[in-house]
């Protein structure tokens, strides 16, 4: 019996399609707004917030989700106009992260060693360990993300773009930077249950890395980063299900590295014959 | 093996020391903290801190490509810090709407050499301590030729950015009226992203690969926070680095908890206070009108950051003459 027709790699298709989606819109806005390294933050926050929720005997996801949102919040809240210093960032996810070897701890040493690979899991995700019910809750949470996104991309677009004029004729442009880093801080939450908390940045900022070297049209790069991260999911898993020894957060992972590369590579060669047309 | 926390500094120092595996954890800690202060203070400065932090974990996969391949791992680590930081250096690009790219890009390389890294893990079937020893490190049994390597290429980092220290200030500074003054900007910022690989593959080794990113943001933040004078505030994030480092190192040994938890806290307790502080003093200058005097604030701060005072006094001391033991 082939890996394709197994239960577990249906319900890593289906979640992992709809996270994808939901990265690969969020990553769009977070490289528009040079915000990477805020994603960068939230999903070492994840990590943090897994061990912690694992320490006190809750559910990891309780953890996830609250940890990261609470951090998106906060960091929007810190930064003027809904954007943190880089620094400011840095100083507090350095803490964070001393904070997440401390929770490991307390939580390795509390528990058995049989469960001790729940913080490998955290860090680099277990998508083919999915069982149906978290599928169905992934899906719900990354269409719910998706919607929300599309939903404020008009305004998120222009605040954006033009942070004064949107401020000036009325957008709501701190209310809209807290809104969106609590949807990266959920996205987050979400997408390291897949790729796990230390890849989660890649599903972020490749896709729509890529997007952004290839059009400058808002709308067009929106639409091309979410079927980018789509497409790289798709490879990745089609990729770990055929070559059983890699690891589907790897393929994932290269299948994204390789179509930035792609991108790069030809928006290289564009900008530079339209220096010599131009010249 | 019991040991209880006595207010004795000295005794308690003498107990810690008696083990060698201890002294070179502390010998170590202070040649790290020095050259991740050192560097971290101009990456603070350039505000390339995700820069800082994707050369810190890089060391992960170099470690376990070593481990697979069965090298020793200061050469995963230098060889994966090195050749990550050039990759950044080469993908980065000067001029306007650069930001949002290069941070991009710098998210990508990341991404994929932690990739790279789990895959790694993945293929080693052997006996491996696991990812998190290699991502938050430990500090027991560092060995006294890993301090000596330490200290050479420390003392090399540190004379390399000696030399091109003046100009990379100028050049972090105004990169514009830099480059007009003929300072060479992108060969600088290269050669800084080289030191700064070296520096955290260096400091990878005792701090873990997630942690080194603290020693060299969390010092060189808070003393920028507190002093705008280069010189000082350079001065000032080497003994705060310094003070957390070893602070850290005695917290981990009395009580059960892993080091870089200790060191990102005492690190992070400073930065918050160096904000309240300049906060507080604000709020009576505005007061009492300008002027509140800058070095009574400089000397409250440094005095209430590092509080084991005695540490700090004692440490300098011996610090230098253990790197002249070993030089």
């Amino acid at each position: 019996m082939s890996v394709w027709s197994q239960d577990f790699f249906h319900n890593a298709l289906l979640a992992g399609t709809f996270i994808a989606l939901a990265s690969g819109l969020v990553g769009y806005f977070l490289v528009l707004r040079a915000q990477v390294f805020t994603g960068d933050a939230l999903s070492h926050v994840a990590f943090t917030g897994a061990m912690a929720a694992l320490a006190a005997g809750w559910d990891l996801r309780l953890g996830l989700f609250v940890g990261c949102v609470g951090a998106g919040l906060l960091l929007a809240g810190i930064g003027r106009r809904g954007r943190a210093d880089d620094v400011v960032i840095g100083s507090a996810f350095a803490w964070v992260l001393g904070l997440g070897s401390f929770f490991l701890t307390l939580y390795t040493t509390s528990r058995s060693a049989a469960v001790g690979n729940a913080g490998t899991s955290v860090l680099f995700g277990s998508i083919f360990g999915l069982s149906g019910g978290q599928t169905l809750v992934a899906v719900l949470i990354a269409a719910g993300i998706t919607a929300a996104v599309l939903l404020i991309a008009r305004p998120l677009l222009f605040a954006t773009l033009d942070e004064a004029v949107a401020a000036a004729r009325g957008v709501p442009v701190k209310l809209l930077g807290l809104g969106f880093l609590a949807l990266v801080g959920a996205c987050a939450g979400e997408a390291t249950q897949a790729v796990g908390s230390l890849l989660l940045l890649g599903l972020l900022a490749a896709p729509a890395g890529a997007a952004l070297r290839l059009t400058h049209r808002p709308y067009a790069g929106m639409a091309l980063s979410a079927g980018l991260a789509v497409v790289e999911m798709w490879i990745g898993l089609a990729l770990s299900a055929t070559v059983t020894s890699l690891p589907p957060s790897f393929s994932i992972m290269a299948a994204a590295t390789a179509v930035y590369a792609v991108a790069w590579a030809v928006s290289g060669r564009t900008r530079r014959s339209g220096a010599t047309l131009a010249g | 093996m019991q040991v209880i926390f006595s207010w004795n500094l000295v005794a308690d120092f003498q107990q810690m020391w008696s083990f060698p595996f201890m002294v070179n954890a502390f010998r170590a800690g202070a040649v790290v903290a020095l050259v991740a202060g050192a560097i971290g203070w101009f990456m603070v400065l350039r505000r390339q801190s995700f820069a800082g932090h994707t050369l810190g974990v890089v060391a992960f996969p170099g470690a376990s490509f070593a481990t697979l391949v069965g090298i020793s791992t200061g050469l995963g680590y230098f060889g994966f810090c090195l050749a990550a930081a050039l990759v950044i250096a080469l993908l980065r690009r000067e001029g306007r709407d650069a930001g949002a790219e290069e941070s991009a890009a710098t998210g990508v390389v990341q991404t994929f050499l932690l990739a790279c890294g789990f895959l790694f893990i993945a293929l080693y079937k052997g006996l491996l301590s696991g990812p998190e020893a290699i991502l938050f490190g430990s500090f027991l049994g560092i060995t006294s030729g890993q301090v000596l390597l330490l200290a050479l290429v420390g003392a090399a980092v540190l004379a390399v950015l000696a030399w091109i220290g003046r100009p990379l200030l100028f050049a972090s500074v105004d990169p514009q009226v830099a480059a007009a003054r003929g300072v060479p900007v992108r060969a600088l910022s290269i050669v800084f992203l080289l030191l700064l690989g070296a520096a955290t593959a260096e400091a990878a080794q005792i701090t873990g690969s997630l942690l080194v990113f603290a020693l060299l943001v969390l010092p060189a933040a808070t003393a920028q926070v507190l002093t705008a004078r280069p010189g000082l505030s350079l001065l000032l994030t080497l003994l705060l680095g310094f003070a957390a480092t070893w602070a850290g190192l005695v917290a981990a040994w009395y009580w059960p908890y892993p080091l870089g938890f200790f060191v990102t806290s005492f690190a992070f307790g400073g930065y918050l206070l160096a904000h309240a502080l300049t906060q507080v003093r604000a709020r009576l200058a505005v007061r009492t009108g300008s002027g509140g005097g800058t070095g009574g604030r400089g000397d409250t701060a440094t005095g209430t950051v590092t509080a084991p005072g005695t540490v700090t006094a004692n440490g300098t001391v011996t610090a230098t003459s253990a790197r002249r033991a070993v030089a």
